[in-house]
Order: structure tokens, then sequence, then C-alpha cells
């Protein structure tokens, strides 16, 4: 199945302090997006636009096949979202709340339901104001997994939770793909859990895509080189070093397009490499972030 | 009674703290399955999919092994039908080769550094491996060198 589960083109959206610019963003069906980027950067307005909360200024926006936000009612149904802002009713157990979304959505599974509320160690018959805060994100993502959804949106999933808790719900997440019509996208601050899951890793920054790749293309391109000099030698100039570090004999190079030549052309240059560094996801965003930020300002 | 896929096919197990990329941490362990003939030439290993869920790995990730692997000759994928260890699997040493050498590579500039000649370097390399050979007496295939036969004896 080749189908995108969600396409947005050219999207854009204006605000008075902030504005969306020229967001384009594929996601196949049966694929699971890590969506990064620091604090402000748009990714919850992108997320808000995506389930049609927000009408963007410009661009088309399609999800499940669905125009948003004209079809957005249509589309809903086969969307689980789980955000931070969305409360669930403190009086009322969680049991109740299962009760409530059965009739609603045609695919709830209710031993689906109970069989996370075991996993997740959560008690249907307590009060949602009684929960910790790790245990309403648990809820609230049960309450989203049960309706057995097509695409599972998620801002923040893992954000607060313990480490136990966090692995549960990266193992739910997962268990939910095994289904390949099944699709998920979620933001997170949490890099290492983006690394380990993602299929596609998208970044944002100041109302932008920077970057979007399949993960192990992103770790592939990505390398910190390790370089002596003799004291006669400057630094080799290569082709797509983003960032210039370390000191005048020990210089560190960046780059987002490494190729196993590059080792060679320092040599010839009479550079050393000592050592080619992989890089965590976390220091390509921050590396990617940063060179940007220093390019727009230079 | 939990679902089957929570404990069949985790028996792989990853290190977080490993830094290699996970895409050949997973393959070194399926070559280890097969090398002590744990998965036997022609039995059905867990699909992509299936061992994404297990190891909360990205399908992406799995599906690179798995494409490596291929290539190496250690599986066989039949389309529509999911993977099965190789008739003859080849466990070729080619990646455990390149780590080596850059291992070796590491360890002569350290040498460098700490002022030790070639002849001590390779004096303490050889150490090295013989103190390596003398824990562990009866491992099939483990030290890479060459290809192995894999379902061979499992009786200790």
């Amino acid at each position: 199945m080749n189908e995108l589960a969600v396409k947005f083109d050219g999207v854009g959206k204006r605000y008075r302090h902030f504005s969306l610019e020229n967001i384009h963003l594929e996601l196949p069906t049966g694929c699971i997006m890590g969506f990064i980027g620091a604090n402000g950067a748009g990714k919850s307005t992108t997320i808000r636009i995506l389930m049609g909360l927000v009408h963007q200024d410009e661009g088309s926006v399609r999800v499940l096949g669905h125009s948003m936000p004209a079809e957005q009612a249509k589309a809903k149904l086969d969307i689980g979202f789980v955000s931070e802002d969305m409360r669930l009713y403190g009086a009322a157990t969680l049991a109740w709340h299962m009760e409530f979304m059965r009739p609603i959505y045609p695919r709830w599974d209710q031993k689906y339901a109970e069989e996370l509320a075991r996993r997740f160690d959560l008690k249907p018959q307590q009060k949602i104001k009684g929960l910790s805060h790790g245990q309403r994100v648990k809820a609230a993502l049960l309450l989203a997994l049960a309706r057995r959804p097509r695409l599972l949106v998620l801002d923040e999933p893992t954000t607060g939770l313990d480490p136990v808790a966090r692995v549960e719900v990266l193992g739910e997440l997962m268990a939910a793909l095994a289904d390949e019509e099944r699709t998920i996208l979620f933001s997170s601050h949490n890099t290492l859990d983006v690394e380990q899951i993602s299929d596609q890793i998208t970044f944002i920054d100041r109302g932008r895509i920077i970057d979007s790749d399949d993960k192990e293309a992103f770790l592939d391109r990505w390398r910190r080189l390790r370089l002596v000099l003799p004291p006669d030698v400057a630094v080799p100039r290569l082709p797509g070093v983003v960032e210039v570090g370390g000191s005048g004999r020990l210089p560190v190079l960046t780059t987002d397009r490494f190729e196993p030549a590059m080792v060679s052309v320092c040599n010839e240059l009479g550079a050393a490499v000592q050592a080619v560094d992989t890089m965590t996801l976390e220091e390509i965003f921050v590396a990617n972030v940063q060179s940007r930020r220093e390019r727009l300002t230079a | 009674m939990y679902t089957q896929y929570i404990d069949m096919h985790s028996d792989i197990v990853i290190s977080q703290s490993d830094s290699r990329p996970m895409y050949l941490q997973i393959m070194e362990q399926v070559k280890q399955r097969v090398a002590v003939g744990e998965w036997a030439p022609g039995d059905e290993i867990p699909s992509i999919r299936q061992l994404a869920v297990a190891l909360r790995v990205s399908v992406i990730t799995i599906k690179r092994a798995y494409l490596e692997l291929e290539r190496e000759g250690v599986i066989v994928t039949q389309q529509g039908k999911g993977s099965i260890v190789a008739p003859n699997p080849a466990l070729s040493p080619r990646l455990y080769d390149e780590e080596f050498s850059e291992h070796l590579e590491k360890i002569a500039r350290l040498g460098e550094l700490l002022g030790l000649s070639s002849e001590e370097i390779a004096r303490r390399t050889k150490e090295a491996a013989k103190k390596l050979n003398e824990c562990r007496p009866d491992e099939t295939g483990m030290t890479g060198a060459g290809t192995t036969r894999a379902g061979t004896t499992k009786a200790r």
C-alpha cells in the first residue's frame, strides 16, 4: 500500500508573532514519523492543522484521503488524537470514558481496551482526577488505541512518563503498527524514543521544516570527523560541512553528507583522521538547528 | 495469558549503550543465533514487523538488517511469506572484518600516543588474543574466522 496517510502541500499559517511557512509533509501508510522541534517551533500548530482544528492560510492538507479542514468529521472517525491540551473529565472514571467512546467509534475494541488497562496498570474504576500525570497520559493513549484508528496523532506521548511507563507506551505504539494499514505521527522532545521507533523523521524550527528523511538515512549522513593537523596545515575545506569546532590543531568537522571518500581527501590534504564518530539523533538535531540559525544571522 | 508476541521473539536483546548502529546489532544477533544452531537452516524467523514490535525498533531498521542479512546469504526472504534461515547460511565475517580493521587503527594510534614500539603493540595484541582463547574453550564459529556450517552439534 503506497498511499499517503498525510500530505501537506505548501501549507502556511500566519499569526501575529509567529508563522508557519511552506510546510511540505508526506507520511506513507504503515509508517511512523517522529516530529522533532524546539518549543514554539510549530509542532503543535502543524498538528492542529492536520486535525482540522486550525484552518491553514494557504496550501492543501489531506489526511487519510480527506481534505482538511473541510472533511474533518469523516477523517476523525479514523484518527486517534492525544495531546496535552486534551482533557478527560476529572470527575468521571476511565471506565466511563471507555463506555462513552464505544458507541461513537465503529472499530472500538473493548477486549483490547481492557487488555491495555492491565498492561498500563490502570484501574478502570478510578476517577481521572485521582490519576498521576503519567497515568493520565496512558489513559488518553488507551482511549485512542482502543478505537483501532488508521492514524494515530500524538503530541508528546512519552513526555513526563517514568522509564518503565515509557517502555510500555513505546511497546503499545509498535504493537499498533503490526497492522500495516496503520500510521503514526508523533511529536516529541525525547529524541531517544524518536530515534528508536521512527521510520521517518522531520525536524521543524521557527515555523519551517528544516529536514525530513528516513531515519537510517539521517543516521548514515551525519558524522563528526576528528582531525589532527600538523602545524603548517589548514583545516580542509570539505563540501557538506555544517560546523567546524575543536581547536586549531584538533579540529572537529560536522557534516550532514558523509562519504567514506572524505577520509581519503583529508589524508591527502595532510590532515590525519583520528576518528569518524556517528551522531545521535539529538546531536544531529541540535547541529542542524544551530548551523541553520547561524547561517541566517551571518 | 499474555499474547504470544511479547516473549516469543524477544530473545534478541539490544543494548542501549552499544554505540554501533541498531541494524548492525540486530544483524550480529541473528548471525549468532544461526552460528550456535538455535536458528537452523530452513527455520522460519520472525517477520520484519514481528521483530519490530518485539524489539520496539522501527520497521525501517529491521528491514535494513534483513536486507543486509539476505545480501550476505544468511537469510532468504520469500515474497509475501516471510524469511527463513538460508539452507547454507554464509556467516561471512565481512562486517566483523571492517570493525576489526577500525579497532586495529585505533590501537595503532593509541600505541603511538603511549610511545609504544610496533613490536610492543603486536606483543600486547597477541597477549590479549591468547587470554581470550583461554577463557572460551568450546564456542562454535564465534571467532568469525571463516564460514561455519550452522546446525552442527548442540550437544555439550
